[in-house]
């Protein structure tokens, strides 16, 4: 995050070239000075905290400031952790297969295969229609359509596929993955539609002038082309589904955990310095996944 | 503050004063402070079971003063009442809180001669004994933590020291709730809740100190662990009964965990789940669905609660007064009757009985058979003439108690392994 403003505000100062030289610097900061004070205030200052808290240490129903590593200890000692950190990234593995997938798809139809401006626009409105209802709601509805005796089950038994209700549409990673791709796919048309608007077709027409089939265009020039809109759609997935903590929860009927349940249930129950602690490892881990990201494509050139 | 201080009263001043005074502050009906009263605002906040806003309502018709009612999660009560003291005026807690935020001296005790129905108060919350001849049961047991030696006292004292920490309000005998339509034949012990026969059909609560009673009434069912006391396990105990649970979630018995009351209603009522631990009003809220459910009464008896009303220390003068006033008004008759016919009981039940129909008391408290429709006080119809609440009376129910709802000295260790339960 850090790292792109600094980008941002970069180019900011610069344009903002002032008439009287001695001021230039002044001029400068004090534009970057409002977007500082609130990135510093809401972001870097609350990170801070915790950072600050998971050192201290917890009675049961207080903390106290102290300098110990006891969380860290207990985090990295237990190997509850580190199934749980596993399945949290299975999660955002799986459910970033899928939104890429569908996404992608979804926005190449709009981009390529819709010819009119006024159509393209309306189809990519229907796309949100579901986000003006809340995520839990979107999520929740699901629970009744894949129960036991849900709409899913009841269809499948009387198209006579199955013969006893299927128990694992419900309650389990498959629910929680399919809620997931539910909720966040439209995190990755919208980057991937709006990088796939801005290639030049002639370069698709000059492709194929050149002879290249239909999956070459594909792969060779839109596939590149759109590299930064996956880029931004995959972080917007993967530091969702890192972060979600009531998805699993709902759909998973509590059976399973991620990083995001460790931590409500350490607040919950008062740990506040312990759920600190797992936050920042959390933290740690989904910036050291967006490094890694990161090191494929060059955000920044490409916008 | 001036206008308070000026009508501060000890009670030295107050038997001063003369009997216009005495009498406001030892009988029920409300006192005629006039215009001050009306300004009072007295903040209570508590789990969902018994913050209702009718009560807020009738309070301020009967006794003229505002009630602002917050309603939170029981594990958002504890941090309240043990890190915002200045948050809050009365506190609704159940007892085994009561133990955890004591200590901090956030609360005070009161006195028990100002309370005007304290001699009816059911002697569970007393001397521990429903009846002369009853047995205390295990846990958190409420007269435990229910008196300390004086006012500022920090100790709990096993006697009625004349100074209480909580005024009782509300409590209830929980255990397992069934489908019986789904099930089909009789269920009389908690080990069934594991029994392979329900595999993919069970559901726990996931709220640790709560589900880890359960999964001991369960354990000693099946007879694998005898506990010492389980409302206070050793951590050899918590390994155990924490393994045999894993196991069965790996083997998947377990349909979901639920958290809320609302998840609860719906895996029961959708028939996700056919046996699952269940709280009382969430049986009523399947039942009012007409879906059959049945609060299931079983041998090894009932794992049950108690909450209470606990005064903030910081309230002192008129703020004080009114909130004896309050709980005076709490105990004379009209919540109970309100909660009663919820299913709860209230803590001086025979007050409550003037403000129920022969029916319901009959029906709610003596176990007796409806003679005509039982409904609640939301209208909704429970039952019909003819019909018995299930375990009986209520000498039968709470006499039936295994364990009281707790707070374990190895709470911290429970939790983790709670935790790994959750994960694994």
């Amino acid at each position: 995050m850090t790292e792109q403003t600094a980008s941002l505000d970069a180019p900011a100062a610069a344009r903002a070239k002032p008439r009287r030289a001695p001021s230039r610097h002044a001029a400068g900061w004090l534009l970057a000075a409002p977007l500082a004070a609130v990135l510093g205030l809401f972001l870097v200052l609350p990170i801070l905290m915790i950072a600050i808290v998971s050192f201290w240490g917890a009675t049961e129903f207080s903390i106290y400031p102290a300098f110990q590593f006891d969380n860290y200890a207990f985090l990295f000692g237990s190997d509850v952790t580190y199934r749980v950190f596993g399945n949290t990234l299975k999660y955002a593995l799986i459910t970033w297969l899928f939104t890429l997938l569908i996404g992608f798809t979804v926005a190449y139809y709009l981009a390529f295969h819709i010819r009119s401006l006024t159509w393209q626009i309306a189809l990519f409105l229907l796309c949100t229609i579901p986000f003006w209802t809340s995520n839990i709601i979107r999520m929740i509805s699901w629970i009744p359509f894949l129960g036991r005796e849900g709409i899913a089950n009841s269809a499948l038994l009387s198209w006579g596929v199955i013969d006893a209700p299927l128990d694992w549409l419900l309650f389990s990673d498959f629910s929680v993955i399919l809620a997931f791709v539910h909720l966040y796919t439209l995190f990755m048309v919208v980057p991937i539609f709006n990088t796939m608007m801005r290639i030049d077709t002639s370069l698709i027409e000059a492709a194929v002038d050149a002879g290249a089939t239909g999956w070459q265009v594909l792969w060779h020039v839109i596939v590149p082309l759109t590299k930064p809109g996956i880029m931004i759609g995959t972080i917007f997935v993967v530091t969702l589904v890192m972060g979600d903590f009531i998805t699993v929860r709902f759909m998973s009927g509590s059976q399973s955990a991620n990083v995001g349940r460790l931590i409500s249930n350490d607040i919950g129950l008062l740990q506040y310095p312990s759920a600190s602690a797992t936050a920042v490892i959390l933290l740690i881990t989904v910036l050291m996944v967006i490094g890694i990201l990161l090191r494929f494509v060059d955000i920044r050139k490409e916008l | 503050m001036t206008s308070i201080s000026k009508v501060r009263y000890s009670r030295r001043s107050m038997l001063k004063t003369g009997a216009a005074a005495m009498a406001g502050a030892t009988l029920p009906a409300p006192m005629v402070w006039g215009q001050q009263t009306k300004d009072i605002t007295l903040r209570q906040f508590g789990t969902g079971v018994s913050n209702l806003n009718d009560v807020a309502n009738k309070v301020k018709e009967d006794l003229g003063f505002t009630l602002e009612m917050t309603a939170l999660d029981s594990d958002s009560v504890t941090q309240r009442a043990a890190t915002q003291p200045g948050s809050f005026d009365i506190a609704d807690i159940e007892y085994w809180i009561c133990k955890k935020v004591w200590p901090t001296g956030n609360l005070q005790a009161m006195e028990t001669a100002r309370i005007a129905n304290y001699d009816k108060i059911v002697g569970i919350f007393r001397n521990g004994l429903l009846t002369p001849d009853s047995t205390i049961a295990q846990g958190t047991a409420p007269h435990t933590v229910g008196f300390v030696e004086g006012p500022g006292g920090t100790e709990f004292v096993d006697e009625e020291s004349g100074w209480m920490t909580l005024i009782p309000t509300i409590y209830n005998a929980d255990t397992l709730g069934i489908r019986p339509d789904l099930i089909g034949r009789p269920i009389s012990n908690w080990s069934e809740l594991l029994n392979p026969e329900f595999a993919g059909k069970a559901s726990i609560l996931d709220i640790s100190s709560i589900g880890i009673m359960d999964m001991a009434m369960v354990c000693e069912s099946m007879g694998e662990i005898t506990y010492a006391d389980k409302g206070n396990m050793t951590r050899e105990e918590i390994d155990q009964t924490i393994a045999i649970f894993t196991e069965a979630k790996q083997n998947g018995q377990f349909r979901a965990f639920w958290k809320s009351f609302d998840e609860s209603v719906n895996l029961m009522a959708s028939g996700e789940v056919v046996i699952q631990s269940m709280w009382s009003p969430a049986i009523t809220a399947v039942k009012s669905r007409g879906i059959p459910c049945i609060y299931q009464p079983l041998e090894e008896g009932y794992r049950s609660w108690g909450g209470g009303i606990g005064l903030s220390s910081n309230l002192s003068g008129m703020e004080l007064d009114a909130a004896y006033d309050y709980i005076n008004w709490y105990l004379s008759g009209w919540v109970g009757g309100y909660l009663m016919r919820q299913g709860y009981y209230s803590a001086v039940p025979e007050t409550s009985r003037d403000f129920m129909t022969e029916n319901e008391w009959g029906y709610w408290f003596e176990g007796k058979e409806a003679t005509d429709v039982i409904t609640s006080p939301t209208g909704d119809a429970l039952a019909q003439a003819g019909e018995v609440r299930d375990g009986g009376s209520f000498q039968e129910r709470m006499g039936a108690v295994a364990c009281w709802n707790a707070v374990m000295d190895e709470n911290q260790y429970m939790v983790r392994k709670w935790n790994e339960f959750i994960a694994a």
